[in-house]
């Protein structure tokens, strides 16, 4: 099914150039010249791999693209220059919360003791980690009002799969094997279907009401002898607060049920809401999204989970433990039969914990409440600008993020908010996130965080406004967005029909390796 | 406040334009009964107070031992140029490529990425990365779950303990079958116990063995890939991607899927992560591999260009029909590897894959002239394991002398009476022979006190 | 948007159309629509038995993914095969070389909770 799309050496047009600004570039493979590079190892002995049977040798080297270092250097420069990041502008995406990433986060996961540590040392020489992350455990634990925190998961979905598997095991131990099913809203983030799929459950969804929140009438009609969890995120994906959560969690509990809270909005209530003291059995953060470690153009994030005491002897192992000495280490295998098992190797992505850690010791407790209050305020403040031209389907206020829809403009002028999100990158900006949540019709979720000044929110709700004028007097240049960017839109039909998911044409090194 | 904007006047006018005092009536929904009064939390410090602190916990970790531990996380020299450049914010602060048009500078990479690890494991497709090699290994074996539709896999007990107990971990709730095959006496995966196994009981989904296995070992990977394509069961590889410069890829000996642990590609240690999920599979299970593809294509002007693609497998649209719950993937990772890849090319990867196997050889001779021959008499590439009688306290005994002498296998296998009396030790380019003969005089002396105890005791 | 008439239509945006005994099915114009670029479409096996209602398949575009819903039960005796490699044809063609499957109904009468184009006119605003 991949057909090569050019079986061609040569680069392609690549488009306009210019002496500074960003430019397309051929690709490593399209660079490479036989004979470039080198240096970078020692040269091992000719015998070096005798020792290898030889039909379990590679039959050629394998075709690796050959550059120098200032060529490779060179190309993935250009290539940076392509990317928008936090560091050069705002990124208004809702359920994202894209904060500024401190540089001093940078600094202390470079440090050799951290960087250089190998997960399998002995504690004794992992003591300075171990303490670390005992800690965060314990500042999370605080934070999210819960007993307990894996560290373990790799990602926020990572964590919701080890949630619901440790509220199958709750289930399981009880002998309550009928609870096959989850129950989700309908303005839930896909991880949480997705994920009770991966679970081993059957999902149900019920609809949110006229206000934005859930339907407490048709959770209960949902609610049964067979509900393992219901999963919840507050606030909503709609960026409200569910006011009526006291009732939402007794009806859960009521049914014999846990409940299971989405974490990625927790920017907006630090210290306002701690999941685990309000009745929430389990949830998990997104320390990429509330705690500031960096996306990296995709990952790597973590997603610990917090537990409350039913479900504190199912935490995935080895967990982190401090003994009476006052020393740490990891739990060894078999301590704790209870326990779901591993859902990765190792004990977790140390590397970006610590630099959530950092950020948390950084912020003290009435730090990270004013993040919570700024971005409410940011949010409530850019909804107010906004709503001269957009609609705003929730009037009550918002928290950290909030809906605005282009449902009136797409009626008036056929320009629909994907348009209005191509036209925004004319402006000099990231779109926000667009046709999430899936219940409301051209739909913009915003989010301003807490680290945009008051200016850059002027400037981009400006620049909304201006598009929304744009829409009606000259709708084919909204359409046509975006204009100005190193690429225009692109041809996702083809690239789906026709994958192209790999370089074909390298032919193999032509200086040859010793054998 | 540590890194936001607002000022006073700031908020002053925020709010003034809300037409609000404060910011208590944005919080007015919160129910008082489950509205929190702040957070008994350390701090806030300073920049320099912060950093002196991490600096501290950072010096309790003691990372100047001389060590020879593998099993999984291999050292090797990283070149300057990946740290500059994964350093570099416009990849870093960047978010996932869900704007293409301003996104090229990841996504691209991206592409190189799945290019070069195509090419390492000679098979067509690479997903844009998993968490790690263990989640990626279970991740593969769903793909064979759903690709034959059947309930069984067979895994070699020499594959990475943590990649089966992750396996198991994803298989309890979907009722799954996990069976283990054993090893020979040579350490490699038991054929006949293979073929027995696939004979009886339910069809079998996928096969997975290691390769390297884990315990250094080369397995017949050819041989026990026909073994289960005979019995209509696809043959997944765990790998180790810089041995790919020299071992034969899964392509080669027929492999369905590989996958493995992408670390080794200029991915520093960092006690556990973040790694690199690397798993990759033929071109007739593409519409089973989870997780971000990025493919090549047009735009508007007829511009080459690259997006994610064949994206309605994925959890944001297909929700509770997505083959995997999976949002993200190691992307700064990947690009670690790709940056690692590009500066040491062909011959630089295969030189690191060399200088491990030549310092490794060297470490055998050293240690068997110590007293701890090799346990395994299968060929290995950079790791193996050595007899060491009472192997847990000789290994405390050697870090007290500042040697890191591998990992006691005893962790990982604790009910095996001859493995756990072996040590599992590796050595990798950065070895020096310096290290090497540090590591054996200290394990001749350790050995040597212990036969002398011995020697006492038995008088 | 194209409602043929002489075809029957279910809630769900498929289309039937007796060839003698046989039921030919695909999906709507007004579904293609709603979809946009449709990139794959998988299929059931010929030999399958569906029930009524039940999902048969799945229509992906760019952008979004929907199930195929059977408007009659009985034996799929043929699919589709060149959506394999055109699933363009779903857009271009939706109510011809867009088919996707032959089902021989185990119970003629079932057609009988489908619409007629009138009736799917109405109910997509279409014509």
């Amino acid at each position: 099914m991949t057909a090569p799309r050019s079986d061609t050496t040569i680069a392609p047009d690549l488009g306009p150039r210019s002496a500074v600004g960003p430019m397309l570039q051929p690709t490593l493979m399209e660079l490479s010249r036989p004979g470039r590079g080198g240096g970078k190892v020692a040269h091992p002995p000719a015998d070096a791999l005798a020792g290898i049977p030889a039909e379990q040798r590679r039959r050629r080297p394998p075709a690796l693209p050959e550059l120098s270092e200032p060529e490779v250097v060179r190309h993935f420069v250009n290539l940076s220059h392509l990317n928008y990041s936090i560091d050069s502008g705002i990124y208004p995406l809702g359920s994202c919360t894209m904060k500024y990433n401190p540089k001093i986060n940078e600094w202390v996961a470079r440090l050799f003791g951290f960087a250089k540590l190998h997960p399998l040392a002995p504690d004794a020489v992992a003591q300075g980690s171990l303490q670390m992350l005992w800690e965060l455990e314990a500042v999370l634990c605080e934070i999210a009002g819960m007993a307990g925190v894996t560290l373990q998961p790799a990602a926020g979905a990572h964590g919701e799969l080890t949630g619901l598997l440790m509220v199958r095991a709750y289930h399981e131990a009880r002998g309550d094997h009928q609870r096959r099913e989850v129950i989700v809203p309908d303005s839930s983030h896909g991880t949480n279907p997705a994920t009770a799929s991966m679970s081993g459950f059957t999902t149900i969804t019920v609809p949110s009401d006229e206000r934005g929140g859930v339907d407490l009438e048709a959770l209960r009609a949902a609610l049964s002898p067979r509900t393992a969890a219901v999963m919840l995120t507050n606030p909503s994906t709609l960026g409200l607060f569910e006011d009526r959560i006291i009732e939402l969690l007794e009806a859960v509990h009521g049914a014999g049920a846990l409940a299971y809270m989405d974490g990625a909005n927790m920017n907006a209530v630090l210290g306002k809401f701690r999941p685990g003291a309000a009745g929430f059995d389990v949830m998990h953060f997104n320390v990429h999204k509330t705690f500031s470690t960096p996306h990296g153009g995709g990952g790597p994030g973590a997603g610990p989970v917090g537990v409350g005491e039913r479900l504190l002897p199912f935490l995935p192992s080895p967990r982190v433990l401090r003994d009476n000495d006052g020393t740490f280490r990891l739990e060894r295998a078999g301590e704790r039969p209870t326990s779901i098992g591993r859902v990765r190797a190792y004990q977790g992505s140390s590397g970006v914990l610590v630099r959530a850690y950092a950020y948390i010791l950084a912020h003290g407790g009435s730090g990270l409440v004013e993040v919570s209050e700024d971005a409410v305020l940011a949010a409530n403040y850019l909804k107010a600008r906004l709503g001269e031209a957009y609609e705003i389907p929730f009037q009550r206020p918002c928290k950290h993020e909030f809906v605005a829809t282009a449902r009136l403009i797409k009626a008036a002028t056929g320009v629909r908010t994907l348009d209005i999100a191509k036209r925004l990158i004319d402006k000099g900006y990231h779109p926000p996130t667009i046709y999430f949540p899936l219940i409301v019709e051209e739909c913009l979720l915003i989010e301003p965080t807490e680290t945009e000044s008051v200016e850059t929110l002027n400037a981009f709700a400006d620049a909304l406004l201006a598009i929304a004028v744009e829409a009606h007097q000259d709708p084919d240049l909204v359409r046509g967005a975006p204009h100005s960017s190193p690429v225009r839109r692109l041809d996702e039909t083809t690239a789906a029909r026709q994958p192209d998911l790999r370089w074909r044409g390298m032919t193999g090194a032509e200086t040859p390796c010793p054998q | 406040m540590a890194y936001g904007p607002h000022t006073s006047d700031d908020r002053a006018h925020m709010l003034s334009v809300l037409g609000i005092d404060s910011v208590e009536p944005l919080f007015a929904d919160i129910p008082a009964a489950v509205r929190a009064r702040g957070l008994d939390l350390p701090g806030p410090l300073s920049e320099q107070a912060l950093a002196a602190r991490m600096e501290g916990l950072a010096a309790r970790n003691r990372v100047d031992l001389v060590s020879f531990l593998g099993a999984g996380v291999y050292r090797h020299y990283i070149p300057a140029a990946v740290d500059q450049i994964i350093s570099r914010s416009e990849f870093y602060t960047a978010y996932t490529p869900y704007q293409p048009e301003i996104s090229q500078g990841t996504l691209q990479a991206i592409y190189e990425y799945q290019s070069l690890l195509a090419e390492l494991t000679g098979l067509d497709v690479v997903s844009a990365s998993h968490y790690d090699g263990a989640a990626a290994t279970a991740e593969a074996t769903l793909m064979a779950v759903r690709a034959t539709r059947r309930e069984r896999v067979l895994v070699s007990r020499a594959v990475h303990r943590h990649a089966i107990e992750t396996m198991e971990t994803y298989f309890a709730p979907a009722g799954l079958v996990l069976d283990e095959v054993p090893t020979l006496a040579e350490g490699t995966t038991d054929l006949a116990a293979l073929e027995a196994a696939l004979g009886q009981g339910a069809p079998v989904a996928a096969v997975v063995l290691g390769q390297p296995n884990a315990f250094g070992l080369l397995e017949p990977m050819a041989e026990a890939g026909r073994l289960a394509h005979a019995a209509g069961a696809l043959f997944v590889a765990v790998v180790e991607p810089v041995s790919l410069a020299v071992l034969a890829s899964p392509g080669e000996y027929g492999a369905d899927i590989a996958a493995g642990e992408g670390q080794p590609l200029g991915i520093a240690a960092q006690y556990g992560g973040p790694y690199l999920g690397v798993l990759a599979t033929t071109d007739a299970l593409i519409r089973q591999i989870p997780g971000r593809l990025v493919g090549q294509t047009t735009d508007l002007d007829g511009r080459r260009a690259f997006v994610m693609t064949l994206r309605a497998r994925e959890q944001d649209i297909r929700r509770d029909r997505a083959a995997s719950n999976i949002c993200t993937n190691q992307a700064l990772c990947a690009l670690a590897a790709t940056v690692y890849v590009a500066t040491l090319g062909p011959h630089g990867l295969r030189d690191v894959a060399a200088g491990g196997a030549a310092q490794a050889r060297r470490l055998e001779r050293a240690l068997a002239g110590a007293g701890a021959p090799r346990l395994h008499a299968a060929p290995f590439l950079n790791e193996f394991a050595v007899v060491v009688p009472d192997a847990e306290r000789v290994h405390a005994a050697l870090l007290e002398r500042g040697v890191l002498a591998g990992l006691p296998l005893a962790r990982w296998y604790p009910q095996d009476g001859l493995l756990r009396e072996a040590l599992l030790v590796c050595a990798t380019e950065v070895t020096s022979d310096e290290e090497i003969d540090r590591f054996a005089d200290a394990l001749r002396a350790e050995l040597g006190a212990a036969g002398r105890i011995g020697a006492e005791a038995a008088r | 948007m194209e409602v043929p008439d002489g075809l029957l239509y279910s809630a769900d945006h498929e289309w039937l159309a007796f060839d003698g005994d046989v039921a030919v099915v695909g999906v709507t114009d007004y579904a293609a629509h709603e979809l946009g670029d449709i990139v794959f479409v998988e299929l059931p096996a010929p030999g399958a038995t569906l029930l009524p209602r039940q999902v048969f398949g799945v229509v992906e575009s760019v952008k979004a993914v929907s199930d195929l819903l059977a408007p009659v039960g009985g034996e799929v005796v043929a699919v589709n095969e060149a959506l394999a490699a055109q699933p363009e044809l779903v857009n271009s063609d939706p109510y011809g070389d867009g088919w996707m499957i032959r089902v021989l109904p185990s119970d003629r009468t079932q057609v009988g909770d489908l619409m007629d184009a009138a009736a799917y006119r109405e109910l997509t605003g279409a014509g």
